[in-house]
């Protein structure tokens, strides 16, 4: 590897801690180079490569019943599509020259669905002993590995959440572990590398898990942790480890900048700390760089982790699995944290035992109230409007009046703010990436399928051309 | 809402009123799926006396002091089955203390290690908080299946009532579940091929008991239950592979065993053989994934492909906290091409007949228990839930402990929240 490769492989991973990166030497450009036109930037290691395709002639979907993932629902809507952009949403829409038209009459149109808790890849079909690849359940922080290294884009679960309407979805290391590392946000295309799924800019998460998992797993073999205030106290003394190396990258900082304003003309330049992965990453969730997504399902253990981010100031950006979140809407809401939730699992652990089917309508209930509706299934993933539509009859049941538009959030907007992509995609407003699905009807039935799947503008599932359906390798 | 509430709980007050002073009941007004060749008639009231179904037809008259529940059009069907489940056998699927589903003696596993014998009804517990919250979903009856990781053989089941008796067995159920394929390799030294070799040996201990020597895999008690059903009783393989299907139903037919597939990913690939020889088939609809190579055929239309073949189904997705979502199999299955009365016949009336109650329950019709369930729209829809459910005629209260959670929270947050 040269030298400015290795820069930017430093870059590249620090762009996790500001700090970090802040003191790493420059990379390349001298004044020199400066002058003359820019170089083509060379490609961060492990960067999306993520290309949408040719979106081709702008499409202009007509008369349907839009749900805007906004809380909006337009009746006899139309849909301008232009290079791979929503260009316009509205009635009425004029086709611009050469755009395709779809009469979409008596069809509903929605974002594209957002998963935000998957394993496909990293715990792939078929389930076999090889393709164990979630939990690296070694240590109970492993906060430096990340999920995207261990997904296998040919997990024929891709194309089958695909058929669902999922357009965007999270891949987290499993729960074994109280931090099991980082997440990655991809697009749900068909490609050979992740890389080339990677939703481009969107952060990674960190998969942080509570209760009974970790001390399952780790107590069973006589090591920390066994209790719940074991998990505590691994957590709390992996993020103090972080503060201090998050220190020790500032003391060098600053040394560096004493070096680089040449005080003393022989100075040699400071050696900075050896990288620490998985204290990379906890700083980079510090800092906000990385989003916390925190597996937990008791009410009270929600409130431990509240406490825990305050103290070590980093925020949680959602609550996952969370069968007990409805016992703690009115702080989640107060709090800004979103419930990524199940519609009705319960009872296959103690901690699941007061899962109710009312959890993801009382959570939605207060006026900040951020639900989503999760799968952490290959066959939930596969019908996420199935399972929000469970969800929004048992609100409406206990009197909650939730009309689809409303629902349709917790599966495409919602989602998509838990995972910081919410100014690009989950949502049909004009300038956003073109993540649509044309259903055959009300996706809010058990009868509805997704006709037609667009992904950045290009039509990725059309379920009348099965032939033109993306396969995995594994499913020739 | 507020108003609902107090309707639904008069009216549910009502009925338990009613059923104390007499239990027999008239729906008014219903769309009757009733799940027979009848198919579903509109506008149709349903008499139900004594626990039975004593009339069903329009205009009926209400005898003295019946109760009076008016359907408005509402569908209603037969109770709907849970599929196979450990409902009543556990409370806590990881927590061992609250499990008594599965058999794990401390033998060597080549040793005495087949206990057909092991039978799991006498550890239901009616009183389980699993049995309310299928059965205010519609659910009014399982079947108790026995799990298996170590043994060939898990040990017999039988259908149980949801209604919370504590006698709840229902008669002519009785099966024996065996694990095929990948999911007895544990118990067969790792090969599929040896679970014939070890199918054999037990046949011959039962047919020869004086063979039954040193090594032998059966006690006594297990020669003597194995015994019933190779004279016609009803064995329940899990089997997912077609290649293994098909040897699995040659070999139970050789053998005078009635077989039932659960499972069946590859059923559809043999759906002739499988209609030719009436074996049923208990699928999974939702189980369209490679989950493993047993499996690699596994698609979304088995249900409706195994129809149109003639095969005989019926739905289960194996999971007794979530047995209420029986029910969206089946309407999935109509999403994938299965006709409609056909997926609720996959939840009622098929497997009743499948599993030997066929002639008590399952239907609307003359003589069968009242089994019944009231919808709130299209029985098969996510967006419905049942208004209320009776078992042999006595309504069921429509709570659970997940409905009182719901309640004391609910209360709280409106209270607290603002908006």
């Amino acid at each position: 590897m040269t030298r400015s490769g290795w820069k930017l492989c430093l870059s590249a991973v620090c762009a996790a801690t500001a700090t970090a990166c802040a003191i790493q030497p420059e990379a390349v450009p001298g004044p020199a180079a400066a002058a003359s036109p820019a170089p083509e930037p060379a490609r961060l290691p492990y960067s999306s490569t993520y290309q949408a395709g040719a979106s081709g002639a702008p499409i202009l979907i007509r008369n349907a019943t839009i749900l805007t993932g906004t809380g909006t629902r337009l009746d006899g809507g139309d849909l301008l599509i232009e290079n791979g952009r929503i260009a316009a949403i509205g009635s009425k829409l004029t086709a611009p020259d050469g755009a395709a038209v779809i009469d979409a009459n008596g069809r509903w149109v929605t974002p594209g669905l957002i998963d935000v808790h998957s394993h496909l890849g990293v715990y792939p079909s078929p389930s076999i002993n090889a393709h164990s690849d979630g939990n690296e359940a070694t240590d109970p922080v492993t906060a430096g590995v990340w999920a995207e290294h261990s997904l296998w884009p040919q997990d024929p679960g891709f194309e089958a959440a695909l058929r669902g309407g999922v357009t965007t979805m999270q891949i987290l290391p499993g729960s074994a572990n109280l931090i099991g590392g980082r997440g990655v946000t991809v697009k749900n295309v068909w490609a050979p590398t992740y890389q080339a799924m990677k939703f481009p800019g969107a952060k990674q998460g960190l998969k942080m898990a509570c209760g009974e998992n970790p001390k399952r797993v780790y107590g069973g073999r006589q090591k920390a942790p066994s209790t719940r205030m074991g998990n505590v106290a691994g957590y709390r003394q992996a993020f103090a480890d972080a503060q201090d190396y998050q220190e020790q990258w500032k003391e060098h900082e600053a040394k560096q900048a004493v070096f680089e304003a040449k005080i003393k003309p022989d100075a040699t330049p400071p050696k900075p700390p050896k990288r620490d992965l998985r204290l990379e990453t906890l700083a980079a969730a510090m800092q906000g760089e990385v989003l916390v997504h925190n597996h937990c399902y008791r009410a009270d253990e929600m409130a431990t982790m509240l406490d825990l981010a305050a103290e070590f100031g980093f925020r949680i950006s959602a609550f996952h699995h969370g069968t007990e979140a409805y016992k703690l809407a009115d702080r989640l809401a107060a709090d800004g944290v979103c419930g990524a939730l199940w519609a009705d699992w319960w009872g296959f652990k103690l901690e699941a035992y007061d899962g109710i089917q009312e959890n993801i309508a009382l959570v939605d209930y207060p006026d900040d109230g951020c639900a989503i509706v999760h799968s952490d299934s290959d066959e939930g993933i596969q019908r996420l409007n199935q399972e929000a539509a469970k969800a929004m009859t048992r609100g409406s049941r206990a009197g909650l009046d939730i009309p689809p538009e409303r629902a349709i959030r917790w599966v495409t907007s919602n989602a998509a703010r838990s995972l910081g992509i919410e100014a690009q995609t989950g949502s049909l407003e004009a300038g956003k990436m073109a993540d649509v699905v044309i259903w055959n009807g009300n996706p809010f039935s058990v009868y509805a399928l997704a006709d037609q799947v667009y992904v950045d503008g290009v039509l990725r599932f059309d379920r009348a051309h099965p032939s033109d359906q993306p396969l995995s390798d594994f499913s020739l | 809402m507020k108003v609902r509430c107090l309707v639904a709980a008069f009216a549910a007050a009502n009925l338990a009123a009613g059923a104390a002073c007499a239990q027999d009941l008239l729906i008014r007004g219903a769309r009757v799926h009733t799940a027979s060749a009848a198919g579903t008639l509109e506008n149709t009231d349903v008499l139900i006396q004594g626990g039975r179904i004593t009339d069903v037809g329009a205009g009926l008259a209400a005898p003295a002091g019946v109760t009076i529940v008016e359907a408005k059009g509402r569908a209603l069907t037969p109770g709907l089955f849970g599929g196979l489940t450990q409902i009543g056998l556990k409370e806590i699927s990881l927590e061992p203390s609250t499990v008594d589903a599965e058999l794990e003696l401390l033998a060597p596993a080549w040793q005495h290690h087949w206990r057909p014998e092991f039978d799991v009804t006498p550890a239901f517990n009616p009183r389980s908080s699993l049995v309310p919250v299928a059965r205010i979903e519609g659910m009014t009856w399982t079947m108790l299946a026995p799990l298996s990781d170590r043994s060939l053989v898990a040990g017999q089941g039988a259908a149980v009532t949801l209604d919370g008796r504590f006698d709840a067995v229902l008669g002519g159920s009785r099966s024996l579940f065996v694990n095929w394929g990948s999911a007895g390799d544990e118990g067969s030294g790792g090969s599929r091929a040896a679970q014939f070799m070890l199918f054999d040996q037990a046949i011959r201990e039962v047919r020869q008991p004086e063979t039954a020597g040193e090594g032998a895999l059966l006690l006594p008690e297990g020669r003597a239950a194995l015994k019933t059903y190779l004279a016609g009783g009803r064995v329940v393989f899990r089997a997912e592979r077609a290649s293994d299907i098909r040897q699995v139903v040659h070999y139970a037919k050789r053998h005078g065993i009635k077989p039932v597939i659960a499972g069946g990913s590859e059923a559809w690939l043999i759906a002739e053989q499988l209609a030719a020889a009436d074996v049923p088939v208990l699928l999974d609809v939702l189980d369209n994934l490679p989950g493993d190579f047993d499996r690699l055929g596994a698609r979304l239309d088995n249900a409706a492909l195994l129809h149109v073949a003639g095969v005989r189904i019926a739905f289960s997705n194996d999971d007794s906290h979530q047995a209420r979502k029986n029910r969206q199999l089946a309407g999935n299955a109509v999403a994938h091409g299965l006709p409609w009365n056909a997926a609720l016949a996959a939840i009622t009336s098929g497997p009743a007949e499948i599993f030997g109650i066929g002639n008590d329950r399952g239907r609307i019709e003359k003589g069968k228990a009242a089994d019944l369930v009231l919808w709130s729209g299209d029985p098969l829809e996510v967006t419905t839930v049942a208004d209320q459910v009776w078992i042999a005629g006595q309504p069921v209260d429509m709570r659970s402990r997940q409905t009182e959670l719901r309640d004391r929270y609910l209360e709280r947050l409106r209270s607290n929240s603002v908006r």
